[in-house]
């Protein structure tokens, strides 16, 4: 096992902004977005835009790799195509870098897209595209190490992953290490949308808030606003994938992802209020 | 040298790791710790070796070639995995986890499968320990290996499609990994091949080491002394490093043969998937490629680690041979020795026939990791 270094001392922009956000009292919203796919003329570029405009804190934009076993068929689906289409790392990287939407990025793809690159060259890749952060859902606590290294010598945050199978003392060296948020796997299960929210979702979130203050969002089977409204009672926020895809897969363009993230925006600020 | 025990890192040089998704983390330390345990146990290593000999019908023969040394002109001796309960060397394997499973409280098994042969045996096992199965199995393997689908479903098992990707091993690999991540608490995910995470490819070469032991004592008996060169087919790699561990502390050279289509070592770089760091087929940008080979157990893009680190210190060497010289191959061995080979093994013997001169004086010994019978049906569209 490589030597795991501790994570920098000061939050990025990532963790900056989310932090901001929690202490002014709002619940956090991060959309994903598969990069490079774009259905029915829709460039994937105005989905982005019209989701931030919606209400987004942070966008986490999916980088597709050839084999997602963290994901689910939607995702599943919007890789192929857009790998199919022609998306490389780069060509997604190059769009974001003129994209300038206005609220920290953090890209999730494969580990093999980074280590392929080399560790370096794609930290300073996501820099130099202005993503604040890196999610990396095959490199667990005990890989991390040399990423990590050149992420932090980059600037780029490396967000972990928390799930409901951690034992206790697990929890928080995941996330002393994380920087920009803990991502908590909301259940046992790739990504997708489910009927209910699963109440593994509850119970990893206030594990997690009970070891750590940096800003816990919960992803993987968060539906639909009741949910996301339901899971923020106990975590500062939620990250929505699947439901957000499923959209943009059936044609439904940029006012399609803007309603639906929109909807989860209201609510999730509603219950504030109350 | 012998294999080592690659530590808590799971590391073979270079090679290996454990890249899995963090739900995963626990339930790959708690079989690491249950592995260690139970092999470290005598009442563990009774009930295997007894599953192995009076279920499995070990140990396998160790078989003099004379037609085919007289055509090849060299000598050559076959280990006859293809004569084991199932038809091939993967239930070593597949009896050790599943009762390390049901060691473990588990209840249920989840298996991949290329050729159906890790299929049959995972079925084979979990019907035998009263376990609950399913197998994954691309849609492409399913069409082309019917009759091993109908054998896992009359054992009892539920055979899923993968519909990914390139609908073969590789996309059966995902779907396996994903059931997993859900199931994880009352499941083994029961891996077919030295690959995945750690500990996977030292556990499964521990459980297939018996062919290499039993196939040493075997020659020492019959050759008075070791082969020149040990040769096996690779996909993932299970049978081959089977019989190496047996001899990599001899003098023996050592040769894993790839199908040219699926040749991770010597086509591909290093490069993590399936949560391993080895050798693997891959694009400018670290996308998987996909493997393209007449069997459906070697169709996979990567290889197993340790094989990766021995190519690297140069203690195997690995070879490739064409859809074609696999198919003459077949033909050969049925009609010189009256034994049908799986279409994977079949790729050693391919080996032999293509560089016979630079074989010749020489004994080889080739595991012989599977019986054809699965490929007639195939082998009868290709033949005509």
């Amino acid at each position: 096992m490589s030597e795991i270094p501790a994570a920098p001392a000061a939050p990025g922009a990532l963790e900056a902004a989310l932090r901001a956000g929690r202490d002014a009292g709002r619940k956090l919203l991060v959309p994903y977005l598969t990069g490079g796919l774009t259905v029915d003329g829709d460039h994937w570029l105005e989905v982005l835009r019209a989701v931030v405009d919606a209400g987004a804190d942070a966008v986490e934009i999916g980088i597709p790799f050839s084999d997602p076993v963290m994901d689910g068929p939607i995702i599943q689906e919007a890789s192929e195509r857009a790998l199919q289409s022609g998306a490389t790392p780069l060509s997604i990287l190059d769009e974001l870098r003129r994209a300038d939407v206005g609220v920290p990025l953090a890209v999730m793809t494969y580990y093999n897209v980074a280590y392929h690159m080399g560790h370096e060259r794609f930290a300073a890749e996501l820099a130099d595209a202005g993503v604040a952060a890196a999610i990396l859902p095959d490199l667990p606590f005990e890989e991390v190490g040399p990423w990590a290294a050149a992420a932090d010598a980059a600037g780029v945050e490396t967000v972990m992953l928390a799930a409901p199978t951690a034992p206790d003392d697990r929890l928080p060296v995941v996330c002393e290490r994380a920087r920009g948020f803990v991502y908590a796997v909301g259940l046992l299960g790739v990504t997708g949308e489910r009927a209910a929210l699963a109440t593994s979702s509850l119970k990893i979130a206030a594990r997690l808030k009970a070891v750590t203050d940096k800003p816990v969002l919960v992803g993987v089977g968060i539906s639909d606003a009741d949910q996301a409204v339901e899971v923020c009672s106990v975590a500062d926020g939620v990250i929505v994938g699947s439901a957000v895809v499923r959209r943009v897969l059936a044609g439904e363009g940029p006012a399609g992802a803007a309603d639906f993230v929109g909807s989860i925006r209201a609510a999730l600020d509603a219950s504030i209020d109350q | 040298m012998a294999l080592a025990d690659p530590g808590p890192s799971g590391r073979f040089g270079d090679y290996g790791g454990r890249f899995v998704p963090e739900t995963l983390v626990p339930a790959c330390q708690e079989l690491e710790r249950s592995f260690r345990s139970a092999w470290a146990d005598p009442v563990f290593r009774t009930e295997l070796d007894r599953l192995l000999s009076d279920y499995a019908g070990r140990p396998s023969p160790l078989t003099e070639c004379e037609r085919l040394s007289d055509e090849l002109g060299f000598r050559v001796l076959l280990k006859r995995e293809d004569l084991n309960h199932t038809g091939s060397h993967k239930i070593n394997n597949v009896l050790g986890q599943a009762l390390l499973a049901r060691r473990m409280g588990k209840t249920r098994l989840v298996a991949e499968t290329g050729a159906g042969q890790h299929g049959v045996a995972s079925a084979t096992a979990a019907a035998l320990m009263g376990m609950e199965c399913r197998v994954y199995m691309g849609e492409v393997d399913i069409e082309r290996q019917a009759l091993n689908v109908f054998r896992m479903r009359l054992l009892g098992a539920e055979v899923v499609p993968a519909t990914s990707g390139s609908r073969t091993l590789k996309d059966a690999v995902n779907e396996a990994m994903r059931d997993w991540v859900a199931t994880v608490e009352d499941t083994h995910y029961c891996l077919g091949s030295v690959m995945g995470p750690h500990p996977y490819p030292w556990m499964v070469r521990e459980f297939h080491a018996v062919i290499g032991s039993e196939a040493r004592e075997q020659c020492e008996r019959h050759l008075g002394g070791m082969p020149d060169v040990v040769t096996a087919c690779v996909g993932g790699g299970s049978n081959a490093i089977g019989i190496f561990s047996g001899f990599v502390d001899t003098d023996a050279e050592l040769v894993g043969v790839e199908p040219a289509g699926g040749a991770a070592v010597g086509r591909g770089i290093p490069g993590v998937v399936h949560g391993m760091r080895s050798y693997l087929l891959q694009d400018e940008f670290g996308q998987v490629q996909e493997a393209h080979s007449i069997s459906a157990g070697l169709d996979y893009p990567g290889v197993g680690p340790e094989h990766s680190h021995l190519a690297t210190i140069g203690r195997a060497r690995y070879e490739q041979v064409t859809d074609d010289e696999v198919i003459e191959a077949f033909q050969l061995l049925s009609r010189t020795e009256g034994i049908i080979p799986a279409l994977e093994p079949a790729h050693a013997i391919a080996w032999l026939s293509r560089d016979r001169e630079a074989l010749a004086g020489r004994t080889v010994l080739v595991n012989m990791s599977g019986r054809g019978d699965k490929d007639v049906a195939q082998m009868m569209d290709v033949l005509g």
